[in-house]
């Protein structure tokens, strides 16, 4: 890669690192967390635990494609949700019990 | 041609202009309970052995969301990756190179239940691993498939317009479907070819089947389509995924599927048995002609990949295999170390 293509490549990071640092620093653990998300390949048969539609919207919808997260800011939980929405074209329902189940 | 300076300058202003049109909305926000900005992404260091010389991949790849009210989201992701490779020939020592750039940045508005609107640079929908499975904390193994080039119009993102959604969405099966047309563009961070394709997916929650087709036309020199199909399978009640995909273009064809298991035997997922992962993937792939350049390789392939993953806690991902890849050109052995980690929290403190 040539010199001035790299450059090239580097300035709009740059600029968007430049705004995301003082957001990183504002970052603090003391904010509350929402405890993780169901297990994401939980076996029904070894528990006697009733899955919610927003727990089963998680498992079909989120864990198809990754592991749970181990926890997350409460305050995200709306951002992460809507993200999934767009990008796993949720329903409007899904989202909605998706929203509840990392709200409780 | 304009100089460096002159194209420097250029990009500030055009980046200046994008960051600042997001910022003041990203502010907005700061009140709003469950909406606040999200820094999300992964991050790894990642090793290539293959025929023998082995590879160096610091990445970092990091994603940022930032709703405006409920109904818009602007997202983009990125990537900072360096390269440490030795050298070619019979030269000693390692020679190093980077790619920084953005994957796509997108603002996205729910327009109803079943429409979604997307415009900017996005992802192009075409089979499911450049969507999904792409970001280095996703994949189970380092690598993605071979034919991951098909159908995604050499950029992978287009710059346009997309219309997504949940056509249906009943208790018993859903559908979704995905359609998009890019224009050509030649920017450095903006790059895409005139394209348009769409994807649509069937889902049968019961039995934890997706079943999809994909559809792609490159319409600019010499137009070209391309298929795509696609068929995942998580049994009920086990920790098992298949994953397969087909795709087709005008100069090359080929498949993948790729099986993951975690037993719960042991104590569960997060006992230190059911943390473990075997991966296991096989694809090929056929070379019609060599006329076009679709990222496939030049000469009909065949691999294996034996993959054995590690899910530390925190987020923490241990990627591990070998794979044996035939080719006309040679044989190889490719062994894959990395060590991956995802991290996801407000983009700024809290009340």
């Amino acid at each position: 890669m040539s010199q001035s293509t790299s450059m090239r490549s580097l300035i709009p990071v740059i600029l968007l690192s430049a705004v995301a640092a003082p957001l990183l620093a504002l970052q603090t653990q003391t904010s509350p967390t929402t405890p993780p998300p169901a297990p994401a390949k939980q076996d029904p048969k070894a528990s006697v635990h009733k899955q919610s539609d927003g727990e089963r919207i998680f498992a079909q919808n989120c864990s198809r494609c990754h592991t749970a997260p181990d926890g997350f800011s409460q305050r995200i939980s709306g951002t992460v949700v809507l993200h999934m929405r767009v990008r796993a074209s949720l329903s409007q329902h899904d989202e909605q019990e998706l929203l509840h189940f990392l709200n409780p | 041609m304009s100089s460096p300076v002159s194209y420097l300058f250029a990009s500030i202003r055009r980046t200046a202009i994008v960051t600042l049109a997001v910022v003041p909305f990203l502010a907005t926000q700061h009140a709003a309970a469950q909406n606040t900005p999200l820094l999300s992404g992964g991050g790894g260091f990642l090793t290539t052995t293959n025929g023998g010389k082995t590879t160096y991949l610091p990445i970092i790849e990091p994603l940022v969301a930032a709703p405006i009210g409920s109904h818009v989201l602007i997202e983009g992701r990125a990537a900072l990756v360096e390269t440490f490779a030795p050298n070619s020939g019979d030269q000693s020592g390692y020679n190093h190179t980077h790619f920084i750039g953005l994957t796509y940045l997108q603002g996205a508005y729910i327009a109803s239940p079943h429409l979604t609107v997307v415009g900017g640079d996005f992802l192009i929908p075409f089979g499911t691993y450049n969507e999904r499975l792409s970001p280095v904390w996703i994949n189970n193994l380092q690598d993605g498939p071979l034919i991951a080039g098909i159908g995604l119009m050499s950029s992978a993102s287009g710059l346009g317009g997309e219309l997504r959604g949940s056509a249906i969405s009943r208790s018993k099966y859903s559908i979704d479907y995905t359609a998009y047309f890019s224009a050509r563009s030649g920017n450095v961070q903006f790059n895409s070819e005139r394209s348009a394709g769409g994807r649509a997916s069937l889902y049968l929650p019961d039995s934890r089947l997706e079943i999809g087709v994909s559809y792609g036309r490159l319409l600019q020199g010499t137009q070209e389509n391309f298929v795509g199909t696609h068929v995942w399978w998580e049994p009920k009640a086990t920790a098992f995924r298949l994953r397969s995909e087909y795709a087709r273009g005008q100069h090359a064809q080929g498949y993948w599927a790729e099986a993951d298991y975690r037993t719960q035997a042991f104590g569960g997922l997060d006992s230190w048995v059911g943390r473990f992962e075997p991966v296991f993937r096989m694809q090929q792939t056929f070379r019609i002609n060599n006329l076009g350049s679709d990222g496939v390789s030049s000469h009909d392939t065949q691999r294996v990949d034996f993959g054995l993953d590690y899910n530390l806690p925190h987020n923490t991902r241990i990627l591990t295999s070998y794979a044996r890849q035939f080719s006309s050109t040679g044989n190889r052995n490719i062994w894959e170390t990395g060590i991956v980690y995802r991290f996801l929290f407000p983009a700024w403190k809290g009340k």
